[in-house]
């Protein structure tokens, strides 16, 4: 079976065979795990005798569940959002600059998505405490005279989780701003168009590729980032992989958890054919304008 | 348009996206200073800046047995999860990467599925998994949920790598009568072994980092660090922690350096 696709003479292919261990070992370690998560959802009792759809339904009609699931959802648009606004601009610096200026700002970007994710996250509660960075700063200049709450808040977590997320958004925006023809925006300056023109007409849509790619990473990573979610909303503040494990670690309720689980799964997944979506479609609009 | 209004509009936007640039790029690295000035702080809070300097949390940290036990552990599995990853990554992208088969795209689909799905899902399943065959948690079943995790970055590496090849040397390699395993060990892993390196340093480090997976298949036997690490500032903010933050940020870029040395990193993440 393994030669049989390739024809016995070709030096420059190896047979599929070779997959065969990785694809054995998803097989039972991936794929079997995530069928048998799948099948326990599909029980209304917590020993999974009875069969049913009650764990689904019980949080579609839950307005708590409802509420967290919202919220985490709303948690990713608004992360994706401050990235990209943030992180567009660090890429278009990284098409003009130098070769050695490249190499810098490509190892700052790394930097973060290569350091623990604790850490990180530890580094924004010594910056937004009481005691932090902002807070000390802000009193000796005398502008607040009680330190303000920005740790536990829905503005820190996202600030912090833009910053933990950032590479995601940045190096898909690098390789595709790399690949736009410098002539075209020459043509656009050429044919009358300001800076600011030529950057949203043509740069930004001919960059969509990259903007959904990034898109896509940071918003699955920034509604799964359970420890930045935990430790900087703190909490107060319940996001889906709390909730879930909350539900499986705590309070051993395996059939919800997994339904949680499945629920979490088909939205990230939603959200991700949604934006590869957009990206088809900005991409024929971008040929045939 | 005039020229002096022309000047100002691209002064204008050279000036609001440099700014903006400049900030982001500083909002990137600043935490990561901060972290590393305050494990040198003499007091015993995360005061910034720090009352006065010392190493006292790093003498701190050579007795705090729990956060070195997890360590080792997070050390041993992530090595295994790296060997793992590097021998069944590497035979795997050989087969899926210039075939245009639609079971090799299939394949290819399956191996970077784990960097979409939400691994904390895996890690439930997983756990639910060992449990219905009767494994119990141990360093066993971590190294094979991180394996899961991690592989995909070597696959993704490697097969970049394999797709820069010049197919012509494997032939040439042929028909001056080498058999195809001597061209493979003096041809092509030579040329993709930059790949290989940068894919298993990835694979490395967010096994090291790993929490989703950690979670559930750990238990207090089998401690791992990032856990650890949380759950200890989930009770109180210890400075220890600073100074082990610090140690990890400084290990990584030390790591970087060496990898952007070697196999030029940041090109083959941004090229």
């Amino acid at each position: 079976m393994k030669s049989a696709a390739i024809a016995p003479g070709d030096v420059t292919r190896y047979g599929l065979g070779l997959a065969a261990p990785l694809a054995l070992v998803f097989a039972v370690f991936f794929i079997a795990p995530l069928a048998q998560l799948f099948y326990l959802s599909l029980h209304n009792d917590a020993v999974a005798t009875v069969w049913g759809l009650g764990q689904y339904v019980k949080f579609l009609t839950d307005p708590f569940s409802l509420s967290v699931l919202g919220a985490t959802l709303l948690l990713g648009a608004e992360v994706t959002l401050l990235c990209l606004v943030l992180g567009y601009p660090i890429a278009w610096l990284h098409q003009r600059a130098g070769h050695w200026l490249q190499t810098v700002i490509i190892l700052i970007v790394l930097l973060p998505l290569l350091t623990s994710v604790v850490v990180r996250t530890f580094a924004w509660i010594v910056i937004l405490g009481r005691q932090g960075i902002i807070n000390s700063t802000l009193q000796s200049l005398g502008l607040i005279s009680t330190p303000l709450r920005m740790l536990y808040t829905q503005g820190g977590l996202v600030v912090a989780l833009a910053q933990v997320q950032m590479p995601l958004m940045v190096l898909p925006l690098i390789t595709a701003i790399g690949r736009i023809d410098t002539n075209l925006a020459d043509a656009s300056a050429s044919l009358g168009a300001g800076h600011w023109r030529t950057f949203f007409r043509v740069i930004l849509p001919l960059s969509m590729p990259g903007i959904i790619a990034g898109c896509t990473l940071t918003y699955a990573a920034a509604i799964t980032a359970f420890i930045t979610q935990s430790l900087v909303g703190g909490g107060q503040m319940l996001f889906m992989p709390m909730y879930l494990y909350q539900q499986a670690s705590t309070l051993q309720n395996w059939p919800f958890a997994a339904a949680i689980s499945i629920i979490f799964l088909v939205a990230v997944l939603a959200i991700v054919a949604l934006f590869s979506t957009l990206g088809r479609r900005a991409r024929i609009n971008g040929d045939a304008t | 348009m005039s020229r002096k209004q022309h000047n100002l509009e691209a002064l204008s936007f050279h000036i609001a996206m440099t700014v903006i640039a400049v900030l982001a790029l500083a909002l990137v690295v600043a935490p990561s200073l901060v972290v590393v000035i305050v494990s040198f702080t003499s007091g015993f809070s995360l005061k910034f800046p720090p009352p006065g300097y010392s190493l006292r949390w790093y003498v701190e940290l050579w007795n705090a047995w729990q956060l070195q036990f997890a360590a080792r552990n997070s050390l041993v599995v992530a090595l295994w999860a790296t060997g793992l990853s590097i021998l069944l990554g590497v035979a795997a992208a050989l087969a899926i990467s210039r075939s245009k088969s639609v079971s090799a795209r299939v394949l290819d689909s399956l191996f970077m599925s784990p960097l979409v799905l939400p691994a904390l899902a895996f890690g439930l399943a997983a756990l639910m998994f060992f449990s219905l065959i009767g494994l119990p948690v141990s360093l066993l079943t971590l190294i094979i949920g991180h394996t899961i995790v991690c592989v995909p970055y070597v696959v993704r590496n490697t097969v970049a790598a394999l797709a820069q090849l010049e197919p012509t040397l494997l032939e040439s390699s042929a028909i001056l009568g080498a058999s195809r395993l001597y061209t493979f060990r003096r041809i092509v892993l030579p040329l993709i072994r930059p790949g290989i390196i940068s894919g298993a340093f990835i694979a490395f480090m967010s096994s090291f980092d790993n929490v989703p997976v950690s979670l559930f298949l750990r238990d207090a036997a089998t401690d791992m660090l990032p856990i650890r690490m949380w759950q200890d500032l989930e009770g109180k903010l210890d400075v220890t922690i600073a100074a082990l933050s610090s140690i990890l940020i400084i290990a990584t870029v030390a790591l970087m350096a060496l990898m952007e040395r070697t196999t030029g990193l940041s090109k083959r993440l941004a090229g």
